[in-house]
Order: structure tokens, then sequence, then C-alpha cells
């Protein structure tokens, strides 16, 4: 059903990446007329949301201005934010929803879109019942929207079946935590990272991936703290590193129960904290007694005087940090690997002081406030758990219903996916997410795309999954909507309002209130403004761990942000949590958890000897929906290259720039090679923001963490062939 | 602006290039970014240096300008040639021992980075030195930078050229050799997966 409408090249000729390169009007024109306002708000890519002023004239952005008073990146700013007003006013926008037919999408009025989503949802669930319908979001959404499609999906649709693209980013840890603490969030404010002696950074590319947290890195040298990094690739942070550790791809759990063991075998546990703050200690240091440094080091490929040397260092610090993010979440053991690390700050004391602490760093542009308020698939507003019969009758209350009517747990992303192989799922709304080009093994991915009886997409641009859609419902950029986000240290900002959605393009929220109404479901649904989205969801999060009742905008701007949780109006906001030791949990300690280590879901053999490993570059946001259409983004870093180091380069005869096959144990890709000794020369790396033949999810495997069903992205196990040059120019 | 100093440190630079694309925003020469971005050897390491003209006292690139076009302001800052001037010979794109200066082809004039002049004016901080998110472009005052593990020098040497410039480099407290290949910090018990 949901196959191309059309053929792939006319697709791109209408509907692009097309690369924009200058500001309305063109660099010498109408662009240089002075701003008619400048809007204070924050970047749309990534989970720093840096401070950024809009320059707005005629209702469109035309430029932008550093914002040096906003305290988390005082004008600092990564190539996305400086080119990011350049996704407004871009060419490829929708400004009308598309309806496909026969020859290809057409233009639709709204009526005729909203009416005929709305048909096509109702006739499927009569026939195949309420849960053939599944709802995916996506966590660069404000915070205001993402409750709204946890609540649209659950009481407008009426399905269990509702998930978001967080999935694929940091759920591991939120369940680590949550297991841990109770609670899911940064549990310090960025400020204490310069306050560190030690500063242990595991699987987080930040100078690539959340370029501003350099600043505070840097800072925390320059007061002397050591810089521990643990990564199979020498980055732009490890350089600068006083003890780099190159763990093999899938081994970070080996790393951390060898340095759990020496820390314990060395008597270095802080024994007050464990007896007054914790539970579970003795079996954990049980679970670590056969992790001797030699034997992690066999497996990490880590030395073991180095394994030693970052546990007694990070022991010893009066003050020590730990910053993880993907490159220890993506993995089928992600929350083992998430609850390791804690195991080491739990045992060693270094929590909820200043300075000390542990901490993931948010991916996604609202990674942090997207999966606190009902869009997650076993989870209700204010981060309450759907099972939970107290939590189920708090909100079925706000939203005046029986908590009876509120479905149960449903599918997470992947499962959708699997569910409608199976045929499970028949349809499919989908704003936010492009999970063709971020799902892996992408050709399941599109399969199940092409086997929806109806598939419907809210974009501002028709992404590679859009392509595939029945009807594509023009919504709105971060920009010309009003909301509330909460950046990667838990601090909930602002997002202003800058201009109007262009043509009969509207705002994401007006769109699904219309769809709720054709869905007979308008009582629910009353929203005219993001405030009273705001107002209501304040009220639902009243009592949870993401209390936000005691935010409002004005409060936001007034402090330049708020920390949650914030339970009254007079509520100074929480920027470190944990404090004393004393966690969310009902017993108010922190428990340790014990690991198990396990391989990873696609093991190297002789077959597929080499590991392959993914992620991201500075210049590309996610999929790229929004930075492939940027033409300085795009020229930064064009197309995906494969790192690979000149050792493991020789054994192939692969030289720099040579084309490699790249074959897994699900597809094959061809791209230049990268020869660099930044990498283990038992691993390749590809990042992944291009679709189609490009994309390096078309080799990832579908192996999920039990428990957070997050995808094992950072290791499968791949062979390589250097291209012939008829294979080259395929 | 008073009492600040410019400081480049190729060793906090994370080669996001948002300097590079930053630059262009500017009034005097939208869309032509000043900024000098290089990888120094990406097969040896992830290392990458961003920076702006360095404002030297006697600038090369005006002793060499045979139609006197380049002109240094009383703030010591070396401007782009003056275009009633500018021939575009590239004598001083040759001559400049940094490489900055540029001939821009279709104005027929060579332009540089003359710190924000627009900026610097009106109590603005340079583009570049206030986006980047790493450090390696400041533009602070000294007592800050002093805070650094690094220290600024301004004096390089070319041979028997030796040039005083407004602009500092950051100088790497004395570490010793600092290895920049994975392999030497690798266990040795995986050689066979390593391909040695």
């Amino acid at each position: 059903m949901a196959k191309l409408p059309e053929p792939a090249e006319e697709l791109l000729e209408r509907f692009g990446p097309h690369p924009n390169y200058t500001p309305p009007g063109g660099w010498s024109d109408e662009s240089r007329n002075p701003a008619e306002k400048l809007v204070k708000t924050h970047c749309c890519f990534c989970g720093q949301q840096c401070g950024i002023q809009l320059k707005v004239r005629e209702n469109r952005v035309i430029g932008f201005e550093p914002w040096e008073e906003f305290p988390f990146n005082k004008g600092k700013l990564c190539p996305k934010g400086v080119k990011r007003y350049l996704q407004n006013n871009h060419p490829d926008r929708l400004l009308d929803p598309l309806m496909r037919e026969s020859g290809g999408f057409r233009k639709a009025s709204w009526d005729e879109a909203l009416d005929f989503t709305a048909r096509r949802i109702r006739e499927i669930q009569e026939k195949y019942g309420k849960d053939a319908v599944a709802v995916y979001g996506g966590a660069s959404l404000t915070t205001e929207k993402s409750y709204l499609v946890g609540k649209f999906a659950r009481l407008a649709v009426g399905t269990r079946h509702v998930d978001y693209n967080g999935r694929l980013c940091m759920v591991s840890a939120g369940v680590a935590y949550k297991l841990a603490f109770g609670v899911d969030r940064s549990l310090l404010p960025w400020s204490d990272i310069p306050k560190a002696d030690v500063l242990f950074i595991i699987g987080s590319n930040i100078g690539d991936c959340s370029p501003i947290t350099t600043d505070y890195v840097w800072r925390c040298r320059d007061r002397g703290g050591k810089l521990i990094v643990a990564d199979p690739r020498l980055n732009p942070i490890s350089r600068n590193a006083d003890l780099f550790l190159p763990v093999r791809p899938g081994t970070d759990l080996a790393l951390l129960m060898g340095m759990l063991h020496v820390i314990l075998r060395d008597g270095l546990e802080n024994r007050k904290f464990i007896e007054e703050h914790t539970t579970g200690f003795e079996a954990v240091k049980e679970s670590v007694a056969a992790w001797d440094p030699k034997t992690a080091a066999e497996k990490t490929g880590v030395p073991p005087e180095n394994i030693e040397k970052a546990a007694h260092w990070f022991a010893k610090a009066d003050r020590a940090i730990a910053l993880h993010a993907r490159g220890l979440e993506h993995h089928s053991k992600g929350v083992e690997n998430c609850l390791a690390l804690i195991n080491i700050a739990l045992a060693t004391g270094q929590i909820g002081r200043e300075g000390a602490g542990c901490s993931m760093i948010t991916g996604q542009g609202n990674g942090q406030g997207g999966r606190e308020h009902g869009q997650k698939c076993d989870q209700l507003p204010g981060q309450r758990m759907l099972t939970d019969p107290a939590a189920r009758e708090h909100v079925a209350k706000v939203w005046g219903i029986s908590p009876g009517d509120l479905p149960q747990p449903g599918y997470s992303a992947e499962e959708i996916m699997e569910a409608i192989h199976r045929g499970e799922i028949k349809a499919l709304l989908c704003l936010c997410f492009n999970p063709l080009v971020s799902l892996p093994e992408a050709g399941y991915t599109r399969e199940a795309l092409e086997r929806l009886e109806f598939f419907g997409v809210i974009d501002f641009f028709l992404s590679e999954t859009a392509q595939h859609a029945d009807v594509v419902l023009a919504g709105s950029l971060q920009e010309e909507e009003e909301g509330l986000t909460c950046n990667t240290e838990g601090r909930v900002i602002h997002i202003q309002k800058a201009v109007d959605p262009p043509a009969n393009a509207r705002t994401d929220t007006s769109i699904l209130c219309e769809l709720a109404r054709r869905l007979d479901r308008a009582k629910f649904f009353p929203f005219e403004t993001s405030r009273q989205v705001l107002d209501e969801m304040r009220e639902a999060s009243r009592g949870g761990h993401a209390d936000y009742y005691g935010i409002t905008y004005e409060r936001v701007d007034e402090h330049m942000g708020i920390f949650w949780p914030c339970p009254s109006l007079d509520h100074p906001g929480t920027p470190r949590l944990i404090e004393g030791g004393v966690s969310f949990h009902e017993d108010g300690n922190c428990r340790f958890v014990v690991t198990e280590w396990r391989e990873s879901g696609d093991p190297v053999d002789e077959q597929f000897p080499i590991y392959l490993t993914t992620g991201r570059v500075v210049s590309q946001y996610l999929s790229g929906t929004q930075t492939r259409r940027i033409g300085g983004l795009v020229d930064i870093y064009p197309e995906p290259r494969l790192e690979i180091h000149p050792q493991l380069a020789a054994r192939y005869g692969i030289s720099d720039g040579d084309e490699v096959m790249v074959a897994t144990r699900r597809s094959e890709m061809t791209l230049p090679a990268l020869v660099t000794k930044t990498i283990r020369p038992d691993t390749v790396f590809i990042p992944y923001h291009w679709p189609g033949k490009k994309s390096a999810n078309q080799l990832t495997h579908r192996t999920l963490d039990p428990r957070s069903k997050i995808p094992e992205f950072k290791v499968s196990a791949c062979r390589l062939r250097k291209s012939s040059a008829s294979e080259a120019h395929k | 602006m008073f009492g600040y100093e410019f400081y480049v440190d190729p060793s906090r630079c994370i080669g996001c290039q948002s300097c590079v694309e930053a630059c262009e925003e500017c009034e005097t020469h939208r869309g032509i970014s000043m900024i000098n971005f290089d990888y120094l050897d990406r097969r040896e390491m992830a290392g990458t240096a961003a920076y702006v003209c360095w404002h030297c006292e006697e600038p090369t690139c005006a002793m060499v300008c045979p139609a006197d076009a380049i002109k240094v302001g009383e703030d010591g800052i070396v401007r782009s040639a003056l275009k009633p001037r500018c021939i575009a010979c590239s004598n001083c794109v040759l001559a400049c021992p940094f490489g900055i200066p540029k001939v821009i082809p279709e104005y027929e004039q060579m332009m540089k980075c003359d710190m924000c002049y627009d900026r610097t004016s009106v109590g603005k901080r340079p583009m570049c030195a206030t986006v980047c998110p790493s450090q390696a472009l400041s533009y602070v005052k000294p007592e800050e930078i002093a805070r650094r593990r690094e220290e600024p020098e301004n004096l390089f040497v070319f041979g028997n050229q030796r040039v005083k410039t407004r602009v500092n480099m950051m100088v790497p407290p004395g570490t010793g050799a600092v290895s920049i290949d994975v392999v030497d910090y690798m266990w040795e018990g995986h050689l066979e997966q390593a391909g040695r």
C-alpha cells in the first residue's frame, strides 16, 4: 500500500532535500534590513538547547544573534545553532497537506486531509480493533506537544500503542536511573562539571554530539581536574584526556565491573555512604568478584593498569563526576552498562554533592522533557508508570475520564515495527520521527511501512519516511509554536514563538486537536494555545516525580530556566538531585543493582570479524530531515565515510578515499574510506544521518535491550572488501 | 572592546566549524567566511585548527602591497584592502606568513578578518569568538586567560623574520610527548583481532 507514490528522483526534485545556503532575499539584499524583533529562544537541534536570539522580519527568520546572557551556553553555538535559522523559509517546506494518488502526491485542503485521516483511523479500528492503530511521537517536540501526543493516542485514538523516537536515544539510561534512584533525569546541573576533581566520560563524543559541554570540560581541566575518557575512538575530547581507555565496542560493562572490582579490592569504597544511603551492596560486590583487571582487560582491550588507574582516580577524588551518552546506552545491555556506572558512583559516594555525581548527556532537542509526560508506551504525565493504579487515577481525574478508560502499556518503537510485520498493527500516525533513517535494519523498516493499510504523517518537510505516507499534514517548525523543553541538565526552558507557520501549514497542536474533534473527542482537546496545554499538563504532572506544577512561562523567563521537580509556584526548582544521598524511592535509599555480563546481539565471528559502530557528526542532527537541508551544514560533512585504522586498511589494501563494501548479516553498503589512527584497528565507524544507500542503519541489527527496548546501534559485526571500480560507481 | 584580547587555542578546537559558519553572517562580508580552518593531519589525529588574522604589529601584507591599500587602524587591527586602491595582485596572499588574506575574484579585492569591526566598535565581541563552543577562539580579558593551563604567546619566528602579533596563540604547558595513536593505549592481549 504505502510504497513510494512516484519515482524517487521526482520526489527529490519536488521535495528535496535541497541545501539552502542563503537567508531570505539573499546575502546582500533583503536580509540586510534590520530585524523587526530579536526573539530570545533556544536552538532546536540537540539536548543542549542553547539560548539563541532569532532575527525576525516580516514573519520570516532572517538570521541570528548570540544570546550571551543565557547561563547555560553564554552565546556559544555549534554550527547547527549558527545555521538553524536557514530551516525557516526553506524551499522544501510543506505549505499544504498532501494526499497520495496513483501518480504521486497532490495538494489537498485541510478538511479533506483531516477527514480522510480520521475516517481511515476509524475504519481500521472498526475492522481490526482499537490497537490496530499506533502513534509515533518524537523528542524534538516541545513538552506540551509530547504530552498532547500521549493524550491523543490514548484518548482520541484509544490505542495502547504510542511510543517515540527517544526509544532509540537514551531510554536505557532512564530505566537504570529509575532502578537506582527512582527518577529519570541528570542528577546534576552543568555548573557542577568544572568543580569536579575527576571527570570520567564514557561513551560520549562530546565534541561532536554535545559541543557546548566541551566548555565545561575544559574549565574543569583548567582548575586542575583530571579527564578520563573511554571510547573506541580517539575523538576531539579524548585527545586532551589525562587517561584514555580505548574500550572495544560492546564491552563497557566489563570495563566498569573491572573498575568496581579494583575499588573494592583496594578498599577504596565509601563505607559510610554505602551504609547510610544504599541497599544491595553485598550482592553487587559478589557480582564483580570475578572481574579482576586482567579479565576485564581481556574483554575490553584496555590495559589492566589503566583500568586500575581509572578506578583509583575516580574513587580517591574528593569530587568526581561520571558522564555518559549513547556510546554506553545504545546496547542490548544498555541498562546494565548504566547501572554498572551508577554502582561505581554509589560505592565511592560520588553522588548528590556539588561537583560529584553521574549524569546522562541528553541527545535529542527535548530528549529529557519529551520523555516525562506520557508519549512513552509505558508512562503517564509526571514520569508516572501506566501500570500504577494511583497514577492512573490521578491522570484520569485530570482528563475527566475513568481510570478504566486508560489503555494499558503498549509496544515500544521497534516493537511497533515488528507488530506491523506480524499484521497486528495496520495503521500508523507519525510525527517528529523519521524511522526509515533512524531505526535499525532499514530494510525491515521499509517493508513495515509498505505493509501498512494507512500511514499518516505530520511533518514540515517530506522526510524519507513521509514519502511512504497516504496523507501528510503540513505541520510546524520549532520556532512556530510556543512551548517548554527540558535541557540536558533538567533545566526547563521556554521556546518562544518567533513566526507563524507559513502559507497553509498549521501548528502541530491545532492539527492534533482537529483530528481529535473528527474522532468525536473534541471535549478532551479544547486547546487553542500552548499555554492551555501547559496548564493542564502542570496538573497532570502534579505530585509525580517530574512535577511541573510550579513551572509557568513567566517563571521560566524570569529565572532563565527552572529545574524540575518544581511542585509549587513559589518553589525555586531542584538543580541537583539525590542531595545528601536521598533518592526518590519510598525508603529514600539508592539501590545497587547487580549486572551480569553478556555478549552483544550480533557477535563477531570468522565470517564477520570486525566491529561496526555508528554515531553522529557535529554538523548533522538525528536523521538529517532538517540539517541535510542546510547548505553550510551539508558542506562540512556531505556524506558518510568509513573511519578505519591504517593497520586494518592495509590488511584489505584500502587507501584513504577508496570505496569500501561493508557487509553485515543484514545488508551491505559501499562508502569511501577515511583512513585514520583515531579508531581501534578492530573497529570501523559510520555516521548514520543519511537515507537510502547511504544509510548506516541498513547494516545495524534489531536486538533490543530487554528492559528498555533500546536497539544496539553501537555494535554490529561486519566484514569489509575494497570495492572494484564498477561497484564503486553503481 | 577596551581591555579585551583575542586568543587562539587549537588544542581546544573540536573541529565543529561553528566559527566558519558564523563568520559569513557578518555585515561587511556577507556570505564569505574569513576563518581559516584546517584538519592538521586527519590520518594521524583528530586535531583541527581554526584561526583568524593575527593582526601583526608590522604586517607583511601591508609591506608588500604595491598599491598601499592595506592599513592598520588606531586599534591595531589590520583591515581588508581598501577597495579603491586594491588591484587584486595577490602579493599579500603570497607574502603573509600565516596564509590569511584572500583575494575574492568577484570583488577584485583582498578581504580578510577585521576582527568584526562592526561588532567590536559597538561593544560586542567578534562573532567567531562569541559562538566558539570550545574556547578555541576567545575574546576575553587577560585575567580570564590567566586561569588557563596554557600560556599566551604572540611572537612568531619564521626563519629570519620575527613577527609580533596582536592576536595570541595559546601554548601548551610542558607536558612532554603525547601519543596520538590509539594503538599505544591498547592492551596487548588481542593482537590477532587488531591484525598486527
